[in-house]
């Protein structure tokens, strides 16, 4: 490790030491704050100093019901006391809540959390232990916080220095009232954040309040340029979706960045304002702040996390043994389900002192039919459909349009089957997520916009990348149905070279792979004469076979619905 | 919270304010669905709302809201008749309501003290001729959802459940909204909601920092700029009321009819839900506008809102249901306004 990467290492623990005071300082104004960390050293001593905040830490995981988060009957102490006693619950106090494992947190808390902040009452401190770009805290769960702070890779070494002054922040909050902020520097955030292509004016908001905590951690009244600098940098760097002046080395990794009109006349309005610090500082501290690993993580896990807590109507299926505990309901036991002793209980309180009265030599606890309540749970058991599309030569584009053409049909029936799609293109010498598992057709329209086609057929990858989809999603409670698209022969290999015969084999010991674990699959083979080594390949992989040449969207997505529906 | 941001303070989302401004003066409209992301000012907006409502009449006491002592439940036991003023109600539906907060459920406390059996109403009974908000409307439970529906459709809330036998009136303005890309909303829920509109941040660079700015303003000192803005709302406040009364005597000429007739055929939604929408819809906005009759120029406001929403999906056509309503105007009406508009 040269000095450079150490004094990096330092800096961005100084950082960290910054963010957490602005937080202590001014908890609700900032909404809270993001930790993208594994654990370890630097994550233990950043947990320790949250002790600094004003407001009592309490503990919550991703799997919290609601009578924890809202309070509810507190069935011992109604039925002691003979009247309601209420438990209350975390939302029901100010406190900051701390979240362990965001980075599974459903969307149904990620909203309710949210709503509780914009109360102004609450702070959240997200502990994301997501360990590749697949797992990232929802955005709805991280939009209203205000803070992002990462802590991997910094070394022992780097821990020396005192996180945060605890005992200055009393003072400090004191001070925070009368801090004020020229109208210039404001500006200039908002068009920062406008030429990052942060799109959402809360994060304008957010760091206007950091610069004023900031002013006041420094002892003035009045905000400076430094504190906007550093401002920008703790709450923009994460969310920034475009980097003007380093488009091309982030165009691998992220999407184009929307039109924004803002990046072409965000210069004219500097010369006149003297007081303005000038865009490119900015741009450079902000891109600067984080490491450009930790920035691509965080653009693919935008990209793939939408789909992932599609708790809407219909998204999950509701049983009653597994899963995200639900309010239980009346019911009957029926041997399967479970009773949710609490609630029966609760709903045979009122109805004891009656009962006694109707039957005074019974029993001391009357419990009727009617007062069962049963445990429901919600459990993920979605359908997968992983489309794996051949991208490869002449046809490509027609083959692609079509493909995607079926999977927006496929997803607009999804409400009624609850089906996740998604869609791996393979051309050149490699396969491509286009699609991650999804079942927004919003999402969806956006990212098949543009197609790339052309090159030669790299099969067996696509089959594995398609592959470890389908493994992925099963890992998430999900059935994955593997369809493979294509009109020719494997004539690259899993490495990368035009080996027809190593791209046979490659392909064909795929084939076995994905029969071997079980994944059901379809093979539709669209070229004018049917190709024999596809039927074959379709044999290993214990999947149907069909010929389907100029197959249209409508076509390809009734062929879809009957092997699914088989 | 303590005092809402001023409605006539908010900055852009034109559509937005219209919808829930159409909504105030017929709520027969019924309801408004925001979908937008996070962060665009949806939970403001109808924040807002709630303050610049004008009052509401009703019986001190009455749990439903009721304007005359004859329509009080008989089970709330009211014997004043006392008749007070209150803001409109704008209750809130939390994502982790249970089924008997929503309808209402025995009263626990009077059952385990006094053995008596007693009705607890519930946030229908309370958004009674108000309005009833569901933040992320597309991740509500799907029991909370059906629930609701039927309630909205009816008018009247139904409790029969622990010996309860109880019904009250119900009638109340649902607004929603969420974010598509967590969730899409089934098409009958999408179906019971009048208008439906979409809303983004501004991407002009001026706009963005104008809506910092008064949102600055308004944190730093909430009372002076409140005062600033009152002068505005009391205005639209008072404009609404005009309209509301002028709204009756509207005149709906015949051809305005064959246009809503056409205009719903053409994009084939379906049910005749979408024409009485657009037709009431467009009668608010001639109301709101001071015409005396309603005519193209109000179809071609508020047909994207009263439609876009009631399109049978057609996931090959690229473009959005908004341009395809505008399409379908262009086709029927003409692409600008002509003279007789």
């Amino acid at each position: 490790m040269d000095a450079r990467t150490i004094s990096d290492a330092e800096a961005r623990w100084a950082r960290a030491g910054l963010a957490l005071s602005v937080l202590a300082v001014n908890p609700t104004g900032l909404g809270g704050l993001w930790l993208r960390a594994r654990s370890g050293p630097a994550r233990d001593r950043f947990l320790a100093a949250l002790d600094a905040l004003p407001l009592p830490l309490r503990k919550i995981h991703p799997g919290i019901s609601d009578t924890q988060l809202y309070g509810g009957l507190d069935l011992s102490a109604t039925l002691g006391g003979g009247k309601v006693v209420n438990t209350a619950g975390i939302l029901t106090n100010p406190c900051a809540i701390v979240l362990t494992m965001a980075e599974r947190c459903p969307a149904g808390l990620a909203a309710r959390l949210a709503t509780a902040l914009d109360q102004g009452t609450h702070t959240l401190i997200a502990l994301d232990e997501g360990a590749d770009s697949e797992e990232v805290a929802p955005p709805s769960l991280t939009e209203p916080l205000g803070l992002f702070v990462t802590l991997d890779d910094i070394p022992l070494s780097a821990l020396s220095t005192e996180l945060i002054d605890a005992g200055a922040i009393a003072t400090v909050r004191q001070r925070l009232p009368q801090v004020t902020c020229p109208d210039a520097l404001r500006d200039d955030l908002v068009t920062i954040a406008a030429t990052l292509g942060v799109s959402s004016l809360r994060a304008p908001l957010l760091a206007l309040a950091a610069a004023r905590t900031i002013a006041a951690l420094f002892g003035e009244d009045v905000v400076q340029p430094d504190h906007i600098r550093l401002a920008a940098e703790l709450v923009f760097a994460h969310r920034a979706t475009a980097f003007p002046d380093a488009a091309e080395a982030q165009e691998a990794e992220t999407p184009p960045p929307p039109p924004e009109d803002a990046q072409t006349d965000g210069g004219d309005t500097e010369s006149d304002q003297d007081q303005s610090l000038p865009q490119e500082i900015l741009l450079e501290a902000v891109q600067a702040a984080l490491p450009p690993d930790v920035l691509a993580a965080l653009a693919a896990g935008r990209a793939t996390r939408a789909r992932s807590g599609a708790a809407g109507s219909g998204a999950t299926k509701r049983g009653n043994r597994r899963g995200r505990p639900l309010p239980s309901r009346p019911g009957r036991l029926d041997g399967q389900s479970r009773i949710d002793l609490v609630a029966t209980l609760r709903a045979a309180a009122p109805w004891q002192p009656m009962r006694r009265k109707a039957a005074p030599q019974g029993h001391s606890l009357h419990i009727r039919a009617e007062d069962i309540r049963v445990r429901r749970f919600e459990e993920r058991s979605d359908r997968l459909l992983v489309f794996a599309v051949d991208a490869s030569g002449s046809a490509a584009m027609a083959r692609l349009a079509e493909a995607k053409g079926a999977v927006e049909l496929l997803l607009a029936e999804a409400y009624a089957r609850r089906d996740h799609v998604a869609l791996v293109a393979f051309r050149g010498t490699a396969a491509e997520l286009l699609l991650p598992p999804t079942r927004s057709l919003v999402q969806t329209k956006r990212r098949l916009a543009a197609l790339p086609g052309g090159g030669g057929t790299p099969l067996a990858a696509g089959l594995e990348t398609a592959m470890d989809i389908a493994r992925r999603g099963r890992d998430h409670g999900m059935t994955p149905t593997l369809v493979v698209l294509t009109d020719g022969r494997a004539n690259i290999a899993l490495d990368g070279s035009a080996d027809r015969r190593a791209a046979g084999d490659d392909a064909q010991r795929l084939a076995r792979l994905c029969a071997g674990e079980g994944v059901p699959g379809l093979v539709i083979d669209t070229s004018v004469r049917p190709q024999p080594a596809l039927a074959t390949l379709a044999q290993t992989m214990d999947a149907p076979y069909l010929a389907m040449p100029r197959a249209d969207a409508h076509r390809l997505s009734a062929a879809v619905s009957d092997r699914l529906d088989a | 919270m303590t005092q809402p941001f001023p409605f006539s303070a908010i900055v852009g989302q034109d559509e937005m304010k219209q919808a829930m401004i159409l909504t105030a003066i017929d709520p027969g409209i019924g309801g408004v669905l925001v979908f937008g992301d996070r962060g665009t000012g949806k939970s403001t907006a109808v924040r807002a709302l709630a303050a610049l409502l004008p009052e509401i009449t009703a019986v001190q006491g009455c749990p439903v809201n009721s304007a005359k002592l004859e329509d009080c439940p008989e089970w709330a036991g009211i014997g004043s008749k006392r008749v007070v003023k209150r803001p409109t109600p704008v209750i809130d539906l939390p994502l982790g309501v249970t089924e008997d907060r929503v309808v209402g459920a025995l009263d626990i406390e009077r059952a385990l003290t006094r053995g008596e059996k007693a009705f607890e109403p519930g946030l229908l009974a309370r958004a009674n001729r108000g309005y009833l908000y569901i933040d992320e409307v597309n991740l509500l439970e799907d029991h909370i959802v059906d629930l609701l529906l039927d309630v909205a459709q009816s008018g009247e809330n139904v409790v029969e459940r622990e010996g309860l036998s109880i019904r009250h009136p119900a009638r109340f303005v649902l607004v929603g909204s969420g974010n598509p890309e967590e969730g899409e909303l089934r098409p009958q829920l999408l179906d019971r909601f009048g208008l439906s509109v979409e809303v983004a941040s501004p991407t002009d660079i001026s706009q963005r920092i104008e809506v910092i700015r008064r949102r600055d303003a308004y944190e730093n000192d909430t009372a002076a700029f409140l005062k600033r803005w009152r002068a505005a709302d009391t205005k639209l406040r008072k404009k609404i009321l005009a309209a509301k009364e002028a709204l009756p005597s509207l005149e709906t000429p015949e051809q305005t009819l064959i246009d809503c007739a056409e205009l719903c055929i053409a994009l084939g939604s379906d049910g005749l839900r979408g024409e009485l929408t657009l037709l009431r819809a467009a009668r608010a906005v001639a109301a709101f506008e001071g015409a005396t009759e309603v005519t193209r120029a109000h179809l071609r406001k508020i047909a994207p809102s009263a439609l876009r929403h009631r399109l049978r999906r057609d996931p090959l056509d690229e473009s959005g249901s908004t341009t395809r309503v505008s399409r379908a105007m262009g086709e029927l009406f003409g692409t600008f306004l002509t003279a007789a508009e």
